[in-house]
């Protein structure tokens, strides 16, 4: 048993290798490693970077940076799960994240939520079929002043209600639903 | 870098001031209402209209009044204007000429703003935090300066001990005490981190700090790692806040060139650098222990104490954590004398705090008061009471570890021990207001359900306590508890708080407890009679596993 699981990731690793040198963004990812010298305290921001660059965390690219980094599979994909900021699952074209900071709860920001669930068809964490949106929450954005804040494309849009939150995912929205 | 080029370039940043200075408010909260456009706009118009040699716009931290933003000010006009939008531009710039704008005037005279006393938001809404020389001419780096080459480091450490500050994390521990036991460990390998993961919601108070004045917390950090022994600084702040981020960048990239952090700052042996560390949004990284596994790169568990990070820290060396507000503090401390500082507060809790008023109150946005400040003042006479004619029915504070406190115990001063008795906490200094729309059980349960996700899952208690916890509140809030559940949830209190093995889960029962000692009746009126059994037994079983 225990022979056998190493050679199984083996196996996997040129084929991921080979991979990666077709593409420039795993190029990009291992001169950020060399930045921080390939040192294991790296792994968060080096996880930051490949997000950044891949838009989720897909398990080749995992086992790329485990490699790279000289860390065990397993640490690195107990890192990225242990953190609600790294997805393993591709996002929507656009993103809606609403926050459900105290005080946005408090000025409604679930009526928010419900309004844009109840159009999409989707519930807060998933992605439209279509893949157009994605909608998730947040816990507090440090944006209390001006609840409820959404989060739209990476854009924090103060004092938000249920209609003009729809309004705004209108457009991203398919017509079926 | 001596001391004769730090004043040379306050002195040619003050020489460079104009007759009038506009500042625009470039805090995340004014941002997101378009105060990027603002500020361009206003620069564009001071250039249409020729007025470069007089007027001068400033990019400036927070302006503490968020719910208004946009804000704008002009001086020495002492003119605020409100909700400001890149269309009005034009009509601002031209009242330092004598003309008229029908811009909302905000009055910088109101409570809101004259009640306050800054110390931590002393430089905020008036240097601009993109630039060390507008830092430097509000006296930075002067504490630095002073402290490395006039006193030892056992006098630094003393001249906090007796400034009396206390942790700001929300725990009050004595400052100058930590410090104190860090710089008592042998030589060698010692580690300063700040503590930027400000995970409460309903808390910006970290954020506004490292937006508006990122140079006061590098230096305050700067003066501890003098003070304990140590060499590197980390500063471990949230991915939620980008803008805080960048500007912390800016500001450790400018500090390097003008040699205040690297290798021998101010001509001394005394070499410090600091190094960031983004989270990944976990809210118990706010734990030190665990905040110093997510800063090794790993999963960020807690781990039992002792040993303190103060003598077994971050791999292993001794390691001081301080809040941002904390850092914040300390130049100020070192410039204007320890006695200063203590003069200010009550008995046990000195200087002032910061809080972030938020939710259903009138003026949102930062406010900093001395310690021991009633809350009535606070909510009341400064945040402007509940809007729209409401009527406040309680105030949160402390986040998730926090409790709520009722509106006829608002004549209570603010400081550490006086929230300890009822039942709340200082926290990091979040402050919610809820008006009577606000259904106390449904708080319990929002916070219980933030506990839960947010349990790192390490211990027992904590991970089954408040998803038991959460159901049980789910229950009472569909009328299908019974008084019997009312109890097993108090019993479960209990048990989570004493068993748990970090903070997130010991305080985790405090929202659940603080409003059942102050709003029971909300919970007995949930209650279904009905199904409760002579015997006081619960007919029905507890609520099964759903999650």
């Amino acid at each position: 048993m225990i022979a056998t699981s190493p050679k199984q990731k083996q196996s996997r690793l040129p084929e991921i290798l080979a991979h990666a040198s077709g593409d420039k963004r795993f190029k990009i990812l291992e001169a950020h490693m060399k930045k921080h010298q390939f040192k294991h305290d790296a792994l968060i921001e080096v996880l930051h970077k490949a997000q950044e660059l891949f838009g989720y965390l897909e398990d080749d690219l995992l086992l790329f940076i485990a490699y790279k980094l000289k860390l065990p599979a397993s640490r690195v994909y107990g890192v990225a799960t242990f953190y609600h900021f790294f997805t393993l699952k591709p996002k929507g074209q656009h993103t809606c994240v609403v926050c459900l900071g105290t005080a946005c709860y408090v000025r409604g920001a679930d009526k928010v939520l419900a309004a844009v669930e109840g159009k999409a068809g989707i519930k807060a964490g998933e992605t439209t079929p279509d893949n157009q949106l994605s909608l998730l929450t947040a816990r507090c954005i440090g944006a209390c002043g001006i609840a409820p804040a959404v989060v739209y494309d990476g854009t924090v849009t103060p004092r938000q209600t249920a209609e003009s939150a729809l309004e705004r995912v209108k457009g991203w929205i398919g017509h079926d639903h | 870098m001596i001391i004769d080029d730090l004043n040379e370039i306050a002195e040619k940043e003050r020489a460079s001031r104009k007759k009038f200075t506009i500042r625009c408010c470039m805090a995340a909260g004014c941002m997101s209402s378009n105060s990027d456009a603002v500020k361009k706009s206003l620069e564009k118009a001071v250039k249409d209209s020729g007025l470069d040699e007089l007027v001068e716009v400033r990019g400036v931290g927070c302006m503490r009044l968020c719910c208004q933003g946009p804000l704008v000010q002009v001086d020495p006009n002492d003119a605020l204007y409100e909700r400001v939008t890149p269309e009005d531009a034009a009509s601002v710039v031209g009242t330092v000429k004598g003309g008229q704008t029908t811009v909302q005037r905000g009055d910088p005279q109101s409570a809101f703003f004259t009640k306050q006393l800054s110390i931590v938001l002393s430089n905020s809404g008036y240097v601009d935090p993109e630039r060390i020389d507008s830092y430097i001419a509000a006296e930075g780096y002067k504490a630095l300066h002073d402290v490395l080459r006039e006193m030892t480091p056992k006098e630094v450490v003393d001249e906090i001990i007796k400034s009396g500050l206390r942790g700001r994390g929300g725990a009050g521990f004595p400052t100058g005490l930590k410090w104190g036991t860090v710089a008592k460990t042998e030589d060698g390998h010692k580690y300063v981190i700040c503590n930027a993961d400000e995970g409460d919601p309903g808390a910006f108070m970290d954020r506004s700090v490292l937006e508006s004045d990122p140079h006061s917390v590098l230096e305050g950090m700067a003066i501890a790692a003098y003070a304990v022994g140590a060499a590197q600084g980390f500063i471990y702040v949230r991915a939620e806040y980008p803008l805080a981020i960048s500007r912390l960048q800016t500001a450790i990239k400018q500090a390097k060139e003008r040699g205040l952090l690297g290798s021998g700052i101010f001509e001394s042996p005394f070499n410090f650098n600091v190094d960031l560390r983004i989270g990944a949004g976990a809210f118990v990284c706010g734990e030190e222990t665990a905040l110093m596994m997510s800063v090794e790169g790993k999963r960020g568990t807690p781990r039992p104490r002792p040993p303190f990070p103060a003598e077994s820290g971050l791999w292993g060396c001794p390691t001081l954590i301080n809040n941002v507000e904390t850092f914040a503090n300390v130049a100020a401390i070192i410039r204007k004398g320890a006695d200063w500082f203590a003069s200010i507060g009550t008995e046990k809790s000195k200087g002032t705090k910061v809080f972030a008023l938020a939710g259903n109150i009138t003026n949102t946005g930062l406010i900093e008061v001395p310690m021991g400040t009633p809350l009535r003042q606070t909510v009341e006479t400064m945040g402007g009471g509940a809007p729209d004619g409401g009527t406040i029915k309680a105030v949160q504070t402390g986040g998730p570890s926090g409790g709520c406190i009722p509106a006829d115990s608002l004549d209570t001063p603010v400081d550490y021990e006086s929230l300890a008795k009822l039942g709340s906490i200082m926290g990091s200094g979040g402050m919610i207001v809820m008006d009577e729309t606000t259904r106390m059980v449904d708080v319990a349960r929002f916070f219980m359900e933030f506990c839960m996700d947010e349990s790192c899952g390490k211990c027992v208690p904590c991970r089954a306590g408040t998803v038991q916890m959460y159901q049980l509140l789910s229950k009472i809030l569909a009328r299908k508890a019974t008084a019997a559940d009312l109890r097993r949830l108090e019993e479960l209190c209990d048990m989570v708080r004493n068993t748990s093995l970090c903070g997130l889960g010991q305080t985790a029962p405090n929202p659940v407890l603080s409003t059942l000692r102050f709003f029971r009746h909300e919970y007995l009126e949930l209650l279904n009679k009905e199904a409760d059994s002579p015997n006081g037994e619960a007919k029905a079983p507890a609520a099964a596993a759903g999650k």
